[in-house]
């Protein structure tokens, strides 16, 4: 029988304790996802009025 | 500049410094002066970054950047936020439990003290000789535009800085922050809404925007593979992920923003905040400068925006011959644009394309003057200053905004000169106090309040050297290219031995600081030696400390005996 993992207190695993977002790795998934929304973005605008 | 903008200017830049001196005279805590309240939350800690990055001299060059280039210059900024998740999911985490004051002291706990001190003295040597320009370039463009004498403007400028950081240091640094953020937040707004109020007769903003795009700068993102163009989306996350990652992660005046702050929560929150927000708010600053473009292809302005140095110089028949093709290619840039406006009103599409190209037309005429009025400078002084762009917006500031508005505005730029100075003698001062001052008395590390002395004796004596190198700037202008290029042959090196530190964990002290002084002797070398553009010192020093590491490695001891 193996025991449960215990919980991990390094203040690496602080929990980012932004509402919708469990785990840091979400939340730099947001922000690169947002990254990629602005660069979307600007090809859009540059397409538009350039 | 009349009392009402005196009155805002005052109220704003010494009201700020003496708010944050007054409310940190008490700081008795080496903590605290080092790196602020243990309290700062992650929207204090986002601002004092964002502060820090942006200096006065971002708000008049970039907006002249998008005046002159077009705004495709945002592309330099993609690597901004992928590094900055670097920087939260690997360097911050290890500073913060190491419980460090200073980016090098991580060196030291890595490898030894040797590399530590050689990480300290690449910062210092760098940031040292850059700490003047901060101060000067700011100063010689606002005191030229609105003819104040330049020496008193550098001085006054630097006392104020020097008294609320060496009295507060990072608590008094963060706290001036918020408030110089929330001015340049307050002017520039101000100034947006200003310029779309007084664009061309007829144009709506939709139209505005559409007449910039017509006239060539609006080109955002370039997906293109050729090398020679200067701003890609491949140089900007690339290239931008490298320069970004040495500046928020290895440069103090940056890791001291973040460092401290309640907890790890707080200052991952607070780079996050610039990462989403930095690309929108250099697009909206860099857009500033192409409607200028627009409003400038109507508005009377002079041939070249540095009226000082035009006056100066033009004073001859033949520049006399350029002002007044100038007011004529003015003249029929203003007919073109209003037949557009007219054409693009009648929904006839084969109509506005022709009064589109007749508009473009008419613009490059004018580019073209511009350019002879440069060639003319040249050719009557080979050491005449011939690139006015940085001169463009405060033009529109000193010329076209309301009284009261002039004197945010140029409050704006003395609040970004102050915010970006504040860090960087902050970040001096404290590397000096525990890099070396400590190094070389152990002793005195246990006596609080002989460090806080100490530290706030470097960080006055960095701001006087500061004052002082920007008073004699003057007298050699091209010290401040210089200096860029300096900065460029250091930091990729110092860049190379962090990355060397956080992934290549079996490599050790000796390698990487023989590598580091390898490294440092090779660029310096290739500097002498070959005629490549400066940034690319960057990269060749950063990957030359790497591979030499490595190579290293297996010949040397993992630390020194």
């Amino acid at each position: 029988m193996t025991s449960a993992p215990r919980p991990d207190r390094r203040p690496e695993a602080e929990p980012p304790d932004v509402p919708g977002f469990d785990t840091w790795r979400a939340v730099y998934l947001f922000v690169f996802g947002w990254f990629v929304l602005i660069v979307v973005l600007l090809t859009v605008f540059t397409a538009m009025f350039a | 500049m009349n009392v009402v903008d005196w009155i805002v200017l005052l109220a704003t830049g010494v009201g700020i410094a003496g708010y944050g001196a007054w409310r940190t005279r008490q700081v008795r805590s080496l903590n605290t002066y080092l790196r602020g309240k243990a309290s700062t939350g992650w929207g204090t800690i986002g601002l004092s970054v964002m502060a820090t990055q942006a200096s006065a001299i971002t708000y008049l060059s970039i907006p002249g950047q998008g005046f002159e280039s077009g705004i495709g210059f945002v592309q330099n900024y993609f690597g901004l936020p992928l590094a900055l998740i670097i920087v939260c999911a690997v360097f911050l985490p290890m500073y913060r439990r190491l419980n460090v004051y200073t980016a090098y002291q991580f060196l030291g706990e890595r490898f030894d003290e040797k590399t530590r001190l050689l990480g300290a003295g690449l910062f210092l040597l760098q940031r040292g000789l850059a700490t003047g320009v901060t101060i000067y370039a700011p100063a010689i463009i606002i005191s030229t535009v609105l003819g104040w004498p330049l020496d008193p403007v550098i001085v006054v400028t630097g006392l104020l800085v020097i008294v609320y950081t060496v009295t507060g240091g990072s608590e008094a640094v963060a706290l001036t922050h918020r408030w110089q953020m929330a001015v340049i937040a307050a002017g520039m707004l101000t100034a947006v809404i200003l310029l779309i109020a007084r664009l061309p007769e007829g144009l709506d903003f939709t139209g505005s925007v559409a007449a910039a795009g017509a006239l060539g700068k609006l080109h955002a993102v370039d997906f293109s593979l050729d090398p020679s163009r200067r701003y890609t989306v491949w140089t900007g996350v690339f290239g931008g992920l490298f320069l970004s990652l040495s500046y928020f992660g290895t440069d103090q005046s940056q890791v001291q923003r973040y460092i401290g702050g309640a907890s790890l929560r707080e200052g991952r929150l607070g780079l996050m905040f610039n990462a989403v927000l930095k690309i929108p708010m250099q697009f909206v600053i860099l857009m500033v400068g192409a409607l200028l473009f627009v409003f400038y292809q109507v508005a009377p302005h002079p041939v070249f925006f540095n009226q000082a140095e035009w006056r100066r110089h033009a004073q001859d028949g033949r520049f006399r011959a350029i002002e007044a093709e100038h007011a004529q290619a003015l003249a029929q840039s203003q007919s073109a644009m209003r037949a557009w406006v007219q054409a693009r009103a009648s929904d006839d599409a084969a109509r506005e394309a022709s009064a589109r190209a007749a508009m473009v037309a008419a613009s490059d005429r004018a580019l073209a003057i511009r350019g002879e009025a440069r060639a003319a400078l040249l050719a009557a002084d080979p050491r005449a200053k011939t690139k006015d762009s940085d001169y463009v917006f405060i033009t529109f500031i000193v010329t076209q905004l309301p009284h009261g508005a002039i004197g945010l505005l140029v409050a704006v730029m003395f609040a970004a000169a102050l915010s970006s100075k504040a860090s960087e003698l902050a970040a001096l001062g404290t590397t000096t106090t525990i890099d070396f001052w400590r190094h070389f008395r152990p002793l005195a590390a246990a006596d609080e309040a002989r460090n806080m002395r100490v530290a706030r004796r470097f960080t006055a004596l960095w701001g006087i050297f500061a004052v002082a190198f920007a008073l004699f700037a003057g007298f050699a202008e091209n010290l401040i290219e210089a200096i860029n290029i300096l900065g460029s042959i250091f930091y990729g090196v110092l860049l190379g031995l962090f990355l060397v530190a956080f992934f290549l964990r079996h490599v050790g002290g000796s390698a990487v600081f023989v590598a580091a002084l390898a490294a440092q002797t090779l660029v310096i070398v290739m500097y002498f030696s070959l005629n490549i553009g400066y940034l690319w010192y960057n990269l060749i020093g950063c990957a030359a400390c790497i591979v030499l590491s490595l190579a290293l490695q297996p010949f040397l001891p993992r630390r020194a005996p």
